[in-house]
This record gives structure tokens, C-alpha cells and sequence, in this order.
């Protein structure tokens, strides 16, 4: 299941590991052909280079921060997203395994390389002064896209594609995140580095951006930038547009199964035991967990011997703040409820935009399950002590957060 | 004594490939081809083909007179239009399945019975885990290839308890691709634009036909083992990526439409209720049984499966060349644009 393909041995201009996977001779498509361009550029002309861009020389440049995904992504390629059944790696094909005895050594493509990253400046060219990062950026976006075009880009069996996510889809939510609703996050040393963690949170605010945030925080802010793969509702895989989206940004169904699974790759799997209790919940009851399911995950967590982190999330629930639930509108659409906010549907798509609540996210002291044992499942007083517990801990840093919080904007 | 393997569905491109190997095979004294039309390519001069329909009388004969003591079932088809429609296919499918059991639980010398079956058992719906193993309990398909499928696994079920004494192996294929074999799956990505279901990607498994080859091989000469095993490629292909491989524009359509536009897209393609969840929703199989009990891994990626189908069958409308040209071009442009701006504009 686990994709063995070898990865490109090039170097991205950046200098990060090109995600592409690798053809024969141990490059992607596109640096493949980058490498015969140059070299027929080599033969032909003594010049002429292609991809030629200015050198990191201006200070500017360099030092500008960007706002984009590459926060840093040499971490989290190293993180081990290409998880799944880890037991038959060994077996990776063998007419794949070329890529140890590439006849181009890894560092030459980067060096070089037609892409032109870090050759010298040709004198012809100006300095692009503040354009170089746009003209960076652009390149970036290109090359993106022609990834795209070319299905050069790798998903997991559960369909978790990392270069969209950090392409396009954390793009989307950052601005969110930093922004909007100035998201604050704490307790980021109770997610391990490595290995399997099922993190636990509260769920409102009728669409599901606190699961989103939770992940984008992991993402960014986590020294490790762990993707939390979560579970949702499978309501999210029936819906046109929302169901690839939600299986490529890592998520899949909320069953033991997937989740046992997910645990068992070494994941950092996310559950949000209120589902739509939580998320349908009106504003009257903010701030107050709902019933946590069955306990499912607590089962899962104990079979697979992963720590539970509990998370704590403030700011979510007023931003549609539900003041009614058009129950015979939802069951006629099939969804689960049908909000009325003081500004949807009265002002319609406009209604839409969340309010800019002031957000808090923390990650709590994770709850051990190992020493417990898997057999632990079968007694049920322990699955609903351990459910107890986290909802009381999570719960409890709610209202912690709560009264920390200056108001609701601030 | 060498062995004595009867083949069903023969002469199709998997049955023909695996009679080959199995008449190139020094164990196999004798091989019984059962089909009842003429492969593409004759068979070799050891094999003898017996031109009988499954539901014949003379399939019974043979299976008990020749002394087969392995039979391997092929004879199950996804193509209603090659069968003579679905109610026909679902006759061929189950009801000769039902006579070579028969006829099996007659064969003395029977000890080895091999059932190719098909991922296609698992469905395909919003409901379903990321990832099937071979024991997880299922939603029966109700139409099509899937439904026969499971019938015909049913039927081999109950002969594995009243022949205890033969080991039933069955093996659940996933999508098979590969330069010369020909099934639905392989003529929706020959149209010349894939219609998909409006926002849906499913995730797709391929199997390399040289892999289902010798998948087969293996349980049949190999070991005996008993049980149900999902084959399929390393790594999981998204619908999207898939086309996009293939070099074809993908026609996104409502699904409410999908029926009615891919009428006029191509007929030869299935576009049944079961395939369109199948384009909805997708699968993927585990195939980790099968490395460990079967000690059989593809040698041939999902990835690696699709790109060799698409690189012997397929004419690329998308090229690579074209891809890598444009984005140059378009970034020649951009430098050029961002140079002038940054002489002519004053700082």
C-alpha cells in the first residue's frame, strides 16, 4: 500500500528535496527534461541559458519574509507522510530501485541544473530588485501547476496529497488562521514529534473551521509539522467538491478501521467526538461539550496504545453565532442542520463571511493509554473513565481559556 | 506426475497470457483451456482447448475424465456487451460457475481450486473505511459485475466447506491495466475525453496484467493457500492524476447528467450505477494478506501499472514536452516583464 516509488534525487531551487516522483534515472518528469535542456543547450551554444533568474544576492530579497507555504518545508518532508501499511516497504518493485545507482549523481541536477536557481547571473539580465520574490513566487506557482498538469505529484491510500495542501490549501487557510482570527496557540510540546498521538477537541461553530485551524496550527506551528489527519463525518465524502477536497487534505471517515489504521502508520490522527452535536449546537449552549459519542476513539487509542492529547479550542463558537436551527430545511437538504445567524440567511452569501472572533487553541498534557493495554477495551468502565477525562480536561481549559480571553474580539 | 490444470475464460488476454506460462511450466504435465471462442492468438500445442460453454454438459466430462486436480476459474466477465448483455453475463457469470462447482465436487483428483474474483466485491460508497481488508464485512453491490462477483464468491464459499479437502484460493483483483488487456476500465481512459463525476476524485488501484499473470502462477504452482486475497499495485492513483497521466482532458459532468452525456461520449464504455459510484467514490484494497501468506508483491506499482498502459495504448493530447514548454515560455515572459518593469519604473 505504502508508495514505494523512489522519489527525484534533484534539488527544487530552493534547495529543498524535489517531491516529484522519480522515472528512470532517478528524476521527475520535469527535472529530467530540465537536465536534457541544459544539456543541449551546453552542446549547441555556448550560453544561451534557460531558466535564468538573479542570483540571491540582493539583501532584499532574501531577507523579505514570504508568505507562503514554505514555512518550513524541509521539516516536513521529512516527516513521515508517506505513511500506510508500513509492512511490505521491503518490497519496493525492483526495476524502481534504480535510483540508488542514478548515473547522475543527486547533487548534479541541482548544481548544474537548467533550472537555473543558483547559476550566475548572466550581465544582460537586471537586478529584479523588490520583483524577485513575485518573480520567485510565480515560478514556484508554475511549477506547481505543471506538477499538476503532469499528475507528477503522490497521494496516500487514503488520498492525503501534501503538495496541494501545501500549495493551495494552507495558502487559503493562513490568512484565516494569522489574520482574521489571530489565532493563539499553546501547549504545542504535548503533540510528540514522531509517532502515533489521537488529538482530541471540542467541535462548534457550525462549519467545521476549529478542526481546520487545529490542523493548520500542527502544520505551522509544531516543530515537527505534522499533518493531523482527521476524521470526519462521512456526510463530508457524499458532498461534490467538498469530498475530494476533504480526502486529499488528509482526512478520511470517522470509523475504527480508518483510524486503527491511520494510528497503526504512526499518524497524528484528530477526532472530534461531539460531531455534529457540537457543530449544530446553538449559541446559547456555547463553550458547554456535548456528549462525546460512544467513546469510539478512546477504544481505538487503547487498541493501538496511542496517547490521547486533548485540545482545548476557544474563539469557534461565535463565529456563526446559531441563534435558530431550521430542522425541516435540513432534513429536506440532508444535512444534519440548517443555521440561522443574525446574518445568514438574511444577507445571504454576505452571511456567509465568520465573525472575527478572537481564537485560542491549546493542546493539553497527553493521556497515556499504553500502560493500560489493549485488553483494557473490553472493560467499560475504563473506556468511560478515560472519555470522562478528556472531556473534563478539555472542557476545563475551555473555560481556563474562556476568562483569559480579554472579550470576544480581543 | 505432473499437474493437470484446467483454465476457464481461456482464451480472454489474462486466461490466454496464464496458459501460455502454465504450458511453459515443466511441472504441468497437461492444461485443459476451456472457452468457447478461439483466443487471438492460438493456444501452444500442449494446451487442449475445449470450445464449450461453462454451462455445458461436456465441461462436466472434461473436468472429471482428464483428472484435473486444479482448476482455475476465470470465467467471470464485467462485460455485458461481450457476454450478449447483462442478463446473459449474469448467466454466464453465475450459473457457470455454478456447473463447474458441480462438476468440481465430482473431480476425485480435485485438490486445488483458484477463483479470480475482483475488488469490485467491496462496492464503492461515501460510507466506506479509506482502506479494505479482505475481512472487513461489506455492503453487498447490488448491480453489475460486483453483484455476480459476490454470488460467485458465495457459490466457491459453500464448495470450500463440502470439499474441505481443496484448497480454495480466491483472489480479489483490483482495476487491471498493461498494454493488451481490454476491459471497461481501459476503454473509458481510450476515449478521447474522460467524463468524471463533478466534484468527485476517487482513489484508484491498477494491477499490472504481467502481475495478474503471475499472481495466478503462483497460486497455482506455489503452495496451497487457502483463504481470500486482495491483489493490486503499490500505492493508491487519484481519478484526476490518472487522466492527467494519460494526457486527456477530464469532462467533469453533474451526476445527475452522467448517464445521459456519457451515452453520447461513447457507447463501449460501461457507465453503469455501479461504475459511476465506482468514479465517485473509488477504492482501495490491502494487499498486505497477499505479501504475507501469498508471498506475492506486484512487481508493478498502481503508478507504474497506469503509466505503462498509458505509454503502450494511449495517444497523449497533454504532452509532457507541451507542459514543460509552456511553463518556460510563460516564465520567460514573466522575467522578461519583471526585468522591464524593474529598469523603467524609477525606485
Amino acid at each position: 500500500m505504502t508508495p514505494t516509488r523512489e522519489r527525484c534525487q534533484a534539488r527544487t531551487r530552493k534547495g529543498e528535496r524535489c517531491r516529484n516522483p522519480a522515472g528512470p534515472g532517478g528524476l521527475c518528469a520535469l527535472h529530467r527534461r530540465q537536465l536534457e535542456e541544459a544539456a543541449a543547450a551546453d552542446s549547441a551554444k555556448p550560453a544561451p541559458p534557460r531558466r535564468r533568474r538573479p542570483a540571491p544576492s540582493p539583501p532584499v530579497d532574501t531577507l523579505q519574509p514570504r508568505p507562503r507555504a514554505g514555512g518550513a518545508p524541509g521539516g516536513r518532508a521529512a516527516a513521515p507522510t508517506p505513511a500506510g501499511g508500513a509492512p511490505e516497504r521491503e518490497g519496493s518493485p525492483p526495476g524502481e530501485q534504480e535510483g540508488g545507482a542514478v548515473h547522475t549523481p543527486p547533487a548534479a541536477p541541482s548544481e548544474g541544473d537548467a533550472t537555473g536557481g543558483h547559476a550566475p547571473r548572466d550581465e544582460g539580465e537586471p537586478d529584479l530588485g523588490p520583483l524577485g520574490p513575485v518573480v520567485d513566487w510565480a515560478e514556484e506557482a508554475l511549477e506547481f501547476l505543471a506538477r499538476r498538469l503532469l499528475g507528477e505529484y503522490e497521494v496516500d491510500e487514503f488520498g492525503h496529497d501534501p503538495d496541494l495542501v501545501e500549495h493551495v490549501l494552507a495558502p487559503l487557510l493562513r490568512p484565516l488562521y494569522r489574520h482574521w482570527w489571530r489565532v493563539e496557540t499553546s501547549g504545542l510540546e504535548h503533540v510528540p514529534a514522531s509517532g502515533p498521538a489521537l488529538v482530541v477537541g471540542n467541535h462548534a461553530g457550525t462549519l467545521p473551521f476549529d478542526a481546520l485551524m487545529v490542523a493548520l496550527a500542527l502544520l505551522d506551528e509544531h516543530p515537527a509539522h505534522r499533518s493531523l489527519r482527521m476524521l470526519a463525518a462521512d456526510l463530508a465524502f457524499d458532498l461534490p467538491i467538498v469530498a475530494p477536497l476533504a480526502r486529499k487534505s488528509g482526512n478520511t471517515l470517522a470509523c475504527a478501521e480508518d483510524a486503527t489504521r491511520l494510528l497503526e502508520a504512526g499518524e497524528l490522527v484528530g477526532v472530534w467526538p461531539e460531531g455534529y452535536k457540537g457543530l449544530g449546537k446553538p449559541y446559547r449552549e456555547r463553550y458547554q461539550l456535548q456528549r462525546f459519542g460512544r467513546g469510539g476513539f478512546v477504544e481505538v487509542a487503547l487498541r493501538t496504545g496511542a496517547p490521547i492529547v486533548p485540545v482545548a479550542v476557544v474563539g469557534s463558537e461565535e463565529i456563526y453565532p446559531m441563534v435558530a436551527n431550521l430542522r425541516r430545511l435540513a432534513r429536506l437538504l440532508g444535512f444534519p442542520y440548517f443555521p440561522v445567524t443574525p446574518t445568514f440567511p438574511a444577507l445571504g452569501p454576505l452571511g456567509a463571511i465568520p465573525l472575527p472572533s478572537k481564537w485560542l487553541i491549546e493542546f493539553c498534557p497527553p493521556i497515556q493509554t499504553a500502560q493500560l493495554g489493549p485488553d483494557a477495551v473490553l472493560d467499560p468502565m475504563v473506556l468511560f473513565d478515560l472519555t470522562d477525562q478528556v472531556r473534563d480536561t478539555i472542557q476545563q481549559t475551555v473555560h481556563k481559556n474562556l476568562l483569559a480571553r480579554r472579550g470576544l474580539f480581543g | 506426475m505432473g499437474r493437470r490444470v484446467l483454465v476457464t475464460g481461456a482464451a480472454r488476454t489474462t486466461g490466454r497470457r496464464l496458459v501460455g506460462a502454465l504450458a511453459e511450466a515443466p511441472e504441468v504435465e497437461r492444461v485443459v483451456a476451456v472457452d468457447d471462442f478461439e483466443p487471438r492468438e492460438p493456444f501452444p500445442g500442449k494446451v487442449e482447448h475445449l470450445a464449450v460453454d461453462l454451462r455445458s454438459p461436456a465441461l462436466v466430462r472434461a473436468v472429471q475424465s482428464a483428472g484435473i486436480d486444479t482448476c482455475v476459474h476465470l470465467g467471470v466477465t464485467a462485460e455485458p456487451r461481450a457476454a450478449g448483455g447483462r442478463v446473459t453475463m449474469k448467466e454466464r457469470n453465475v450459473l457457470g460457475t455454478m456447473q463447474l462447482l458441480a462438476a468440481a465436487y465430482h473431480a476425485p483428483d480435485l485438490s486445488r481450486l483458484v477463483l479470480k474474483s475482483t475488488t469490485a466485491v467491496y462496492g464503492a460508497a461515501a460510507g466506506d473505511p479509506a482502506v479494505w481488508t479482505e475481512s472487513m464485512s461489506h455492503d453487498t453491490p447490488r448491480h453489475g459485475f460486483g453483484k455476480d462477483a459476490i454470488e460467485v464468491e458465495d457459490y466457491v464459499r459453500s464448495f470450500r466447506r463440502r470439499r474441505p479437502d481443496v484448497a480454495v484460493t480466491v483472489l480479489r483483483l483490483a482495476n487491471q491495466v498493461g498494454p493488451t488487456v481490454d476491459n471497461p476500465l481501459t476503454r473509458y481512459f481510450e476515449l478521447p475525453v474522460c467524463p468524471t463525476v463533478l466534484g468527485f476524485d476517487p482513489r484508484l488501484q491498477f494491477l499490472h496484467e504481467e502481475d495478474t499473470a503471475e499472481v495466478l502462477l503462483r497460486t497455482i504452482l506455489g503452495p496451497a493457500p487457502t483463504g481470500t486475497f486482495n491483489v493490486a499495485g503499490d500505492g493508491v492513483v487519484l481519478l484526476s492524476q490518472a487522466i492527467r497521466i494519460a494526457g486527456k482532458p477530464p469532462l467533469p459532468i453533474p451526476e445527475p447528467l452522467v448517464n445521459r452525456v456519457a451515452e453520447l461520449v461513447g457507447r463501449t464504455v460501461d457507465f453503469s450505477p455501479e461504475q459511476v459510484r465506482f468514479l465517485q467514490y473509488g477504492r482501495v484494497a490491502d494487499t498486505s494478506a497477499a505479501a504475507e501468506q501469498l508471498g506475492f508483491i506486484p512487481k508493478w506499482s498502481s503508478r507504474h501499472a497506469f503509466e505503462d498502459f498509458a505509454a503502450t495504448r494511449l495517444r497523449k493530447l497533454v504532452t509532457e514536452e507541451q507542459v514543460t514548454r509552456a511553463e518556460h515560455e510563460a516564465l520567460t515572459v514573466l522575467r522578461r516583464a519583471a526585468g522591464w518593469i524593474a529598469r523603467e519604473v524609477p525606485r
